[in-house]
């Protein structure tokens, strides 16, 4: 707004924001705050806030017993690889929806936004039963394969909305130049849509890192990710306030970096362009 | 407007999404479906391979019959409900506040959207240990030092705690999107309000929360259906004790922890049911967008 | 090389026949030009030409190929867009070479190709540079560029300068009538600009409503319109059209007149009218007159000299030997 607002007002937003932002913050500040205390300083009465005796011993720590490296592993791997699989088959389902569009498309990218909506619970045995079947059970394809699946009705409508802001004529213009339907989406269509497909990963990956259903009910010692690491602490290692806040800080900050920067297609992507 | 050639290819390039997504929705689907008219449990030698008995609706009757079930819905209900509250009311007030001029908007932006990226589990531990413990909680020091007695959250007020818990994750989300809607309200629309006269809170009232009415219904909906199949939350503070038991929940300890199967199926029937009618609605919503 | 033989083409999207069946051959060398007003289907008949739309039914033959089952990239023509679709991620050197690392040519003969090209279109020194830091007249020029690399079988021009200002449409017109005498390869233009069908074709197709309503030389269309529609189009500004009775004197159900063959005269004519609004272009000016008595207002060209102000009584004589006769259906009365 260009509307002029006194100094004083501008302060007092200033504030009240402020303090509002941390106080939502808080809850995170304090998990990094204690991951650095010792555990005895954790549980010190008064809370101990900032003078403390700064130690790094806790991630040393969480690392050597509970070997932090492998959840870490398996949570790139299963996040970065159902997304990455995700994009590779909604790239062409996207542009034919966008620049090839029949009477059905909407009706297809509804039923798509539908399947989103069943509730896993709902499907939990089947798939526990294929995945023993299958020989899936515990595997990180297996969960590659369900997080891509519970993703791609996304992964697909966002790529949809990035790409209807290309214009047609472009890609005909590639068609009159002799490309070939890859050529066209490998050269033209994809390099354009750069940025609408980084955001798309982007989302994608928080959401499958933070998933924590399947990857809590499907995994055991082989490929569990860091959520499932985390709900290791569920008890008694709970109560260790400086270790499990050493884990859960080195379970979130990437995704938390990641996060920051991908605020604005957040809504577009969450929304299904509903909201914009 | 489109050749034979670029409409087959089109179908084609769309067949490997439809196809999985498909096989993904109908398979298990239909498996649900079909164990929830069986009587199966692993446990006592029940198994595919030797074939199922048929027990009709028994499943659908014994799972709303059992002493679990409307408790469930009950916990469900609350919990969804206020969570849905809290995130609405304090989202409108916080992007309200956001929205206004301030040193370091971006900053704060950060700060509160945050928790949106905290995995489940994560938060569900450090607000169950670092601050909802009786004994070495920060809440329990907070009590302690005004001269209260401290609380058992998670035991004695453990739907609140959930609801706290789940409140802010989900804070964040609905923050995010309300303040793009108010972003998105034509500043002049509101500068001729004012030049007519019209207080603070009529113009709030009239004009700001009109044009955000859209952007509330996609957050309930949304919220709604992420929010009836919240699950880490609760299995890694109280497992379900405590009233937490909601229907995801229940469905699944029949499921994974008494294995039984039929009877779990049919309980994920009826979370489907109930999460189709929330999608139904939300569907018209982004459907209408589309044109 | 490039005849191009349209044999009963039709196109229908959905139950709405946006073309009915039609025919036109388009010599080898030639500049045609398809103009009309909008939604006439010019711009359909040159995308089903490209390929970029099916014919529903009917044949298009490319140097007596046929070609309306092959997709756009083997018909050997090469298209210049509305919006010119440059690509706007690469940059002007690897848009113009696009079309020929498409093609699977060798390093050395695409780098000799697009700086003759370049050469030819001044574009030599933005060859690094992105469409976007580009103007409008420069950006066609790479569309052009991109299009004449490939040395196609035919040009498409779909509405191409309706995107740049008056001034530079009159020198990019001028840009692409001495290319298409430079390379004398088959052009197809499409335009709603009849100023530019004029100026530039060696043929014009007149299109209306999916119907070819005359195809001639701009000298043919503008002597002998075949109808009533023709007429009205072609020519700047528009025909006179009169009907009543002095139209049924001369046996006709409509005569039409141009402006520039009325006389104008102050003191004696066979009309006579008002002077309403006077155009002064410096060179011509265009009178509008009324209270003919003949209907409408009358536009008359004069030398820009005349000088009638507005309310002043005028008197016009046609030049009977150029006045176009239309029976009821808009058909030319023959001579």
């Amino acid at each position: 707004m260009a509307r002029a607002v006194t100094t004083k007002q501008k302060i007092m937003f200033t504030a009240a924001a402020w303090s509002i932002g941390l106080l939502i913050f808080f809850p995170i500040l304090w998990t990094v705050l204690t991951s650095f205390k010792t555990e005895a300083q954790a549980i010190n009465d008064p809370p101990l806030f900032l003078f403390f005796d700064w130690t790094l011993e806790n991630y040393s720590v969480v690392q050597e017993r509970s070997n932090y490296m492998k959840f870490l592993w398996n949570s790139v791997i299963i996040a970065g690889g159902s997304t990455l699989l995700g994009i590779i088959i909604a790239i062409p389902a996207a542009w034919s929806m966008a620049f090839t569009p029949s009477r059905r498309t909407k009706d297809i990218l509804l039923w798509m936004l539908s399947t989103k909506m069943l509730p896993a619970v709902g499907v939990l045995y089947p798939i526990y039963l294929l995945f023993i079947e299958l020989g899936l059970l515990d595997s990180r394809f297996g969960l590659v394969m369900v997080l891509m699946l519970i993703n791609l009705p996304i992964i697909v409508w966002m790529l949809y909305t990035y790409f209807r802001e290309i214009p047609g004529e472009i890609l005909e213009a590639a068609r009159m130049d002799g490309a070939s339907l890859k050529e066209e989406i490998l050269y033209v269509l994809t390099p354009m849509a750069l940025p609408g497909i980084a955001s798309t990963v982007l989302l994608n990956i928080i959401l499958a890192w933070n998933e924590a259903f399947w990857t809590l009910n499907l995994t055991a010692a082989n490929a569990a990710p860091l959520t499932a690491f985390i709900a290791s602490y569920s008890s008694p290692e709970g109560l260790f306030f400086a270790k499990l806040s050493a884990a859960s800080t080195m379970a979130i900050a990437p995704i938390l970096i990641l996060g920051w920067f991908s605020q604005k297609q957040l809504v577009r992507g969450l929304t299904f362009g509903a909201v914009k | 407007m489109a050749t034979q050639h670029s409409r087959s290819a089109a179908r084609m390039m769309m067949a490997p999404a439809v196809i999985l997504l498909l096989g993904w929705m109908l398979v298990p689907l239909t498996m649900t479906l079909f164990f929830s008219f069986k009587k199966y449990l692993p446990l006592r030698g029940d198994s595919v391979a030797n074939g199922l008995d048929w027990v009709g609706f028994e499943n659908y009757v014994r799972f709303v019959g059992s002493s679990s079930f409307w408790p469930s819905i009950q916990a469900t209900l609350v919990i969804v409900g206020g969570v849905l509250v809290i995130t609405v009311v304090l989202g409108i007030l916080l992007a309200l506040l956001l929205d206004r001029p301030m040193w370091g908007q971006g900053i704060v932006r950060i700060l509160v959207i945050s928790p949106f990226f905290v995995m489940p589990t994560v938060s569900g531990l450090v607000w169950k240990n670092m601050f909802m413990d009786p004994i070495n909680g920060l809440l329990a020091h907070l009590y302690k030092f005004f001269g209260a007695e401290p609380v058992q959250w998670l035991s004695q007020a453990s739907l609140e705690s959930i609801i706290m818990i789940v409140s802010w994750q989900w804070l964040p989300f609905a923050t995010l999107i309300l303040l793009t809607a108010i972003q998105s309200l034509d500043s002049e629309q509101l500068e001729a309000a004012e030049m007519d006269g019209a207080p603070v809170i009529k113009r709030f009232w009239h004009i700001i929360l009109p044009h955000m009415s859209r952007a509330i219904t996609v957050v309930i909906l949304i919220q709604t259906i992420f929010l009836l199949s919240i699950f880490a939350e609760i299995f890694v503070t109280t497992a379900g004790a405590f009233g937490t038991k909601t229907l995801t929940y229940l469905i699944f300890q029949r499921v994974l922890e008494s294995q039984n199967v039929g009877l779990g199926s049919a309980g994920g029937v009826y979370a489907i049911i109930l999460a189709n009618i929330v999608a139904i609605f939300l569907m018209r919503i982004v459907g209408k967008n589309l044109d | 090389m490039g005849q191009i033989v349209l044999n009963q083409v039709q196109k229908k999207f959905g139950d709405v026949e946006v073309i009915p069946p039609l025919d036109l051959t388009i010599e080898d060398g030639e500049f045609t030009v398809f103009v009309g007003p909008s939604g006439c289907g010019k711009s359909t008949l040159l995308r089903l030409i490209a390929g970029l739309e099916d014919v529903t039914a009917g044949s298009i033959q490319i140097d007596g190929k046929e070609t309306s089952n092959l997709p756009p990239a083997k018909r050997g023509l090469a298209m210049v867009f509305q919006s010119y679709a440059l690509y706007p991620h690469m940059t002007v050197r690897k848009n113009i070479a696009f079309p020929l690392r498409m093609a699977k040519l060798d390093q050395a003969e695409i780098d000799q190709r697009v700086a003759n090209a370049a050469e030819v279109l001044n574009l030599t020194e933005y060859l690094d540079r992105r469409p976007g830091q580009l103007s409008g007249g420069q950006r066609q020029r790479v569309a052009i560029g991109r299009a004449i690399v490939r040395e196609p079988a035919a040009f498409l021009f779909d509405e191409p300068l309706s995107n740049l200002d008056a001034a530079l449409r009159v020198g990019m017109r001028l840009e692409i009538s001495e290319l298409h005498k430079r390379l004398a390869t088959t052009m197809i233009y499409v335009t709603h600009d009849q100023v530019e069908a004029m100026t530039m074709a060696d043929k014009i197709v007149v299109l209306n409503a999916g119907v070819i309503e005359q195809v001639g030389s701009p000298l043919e269309l503008y002597r002998n319109p075949r109808n009533h529609f023709v007429a009205g189009f072609i020519g700047s500004p528009k025909m006179n059209f009169i009907s009543g009775e002095a139209a049924s004197d001369m046996n006709a159900h409509t005569i039409g007149i141009r402006p520039e063959h009325i006389e104008v005269s102050e003191s004696a004519g066979e009309w006579t009218g008002v002077v309403g609004v006077s155009e002064h272009l410096g060179s011509d000016t265009f009178f509008h007159i009324h209270d003919t008595g003949l209907g409408d207002t009358l536009t008359v060209r004069a030398d820009g000299e005349v000088g009638f102000k507005h309310g002043d009584k005028i008197n016009l004589t046609p030049r009977t030997d150029m006045i176009h006769k239309f029976d009821d259906q808009g058909l030319r009365i023959g001579e």
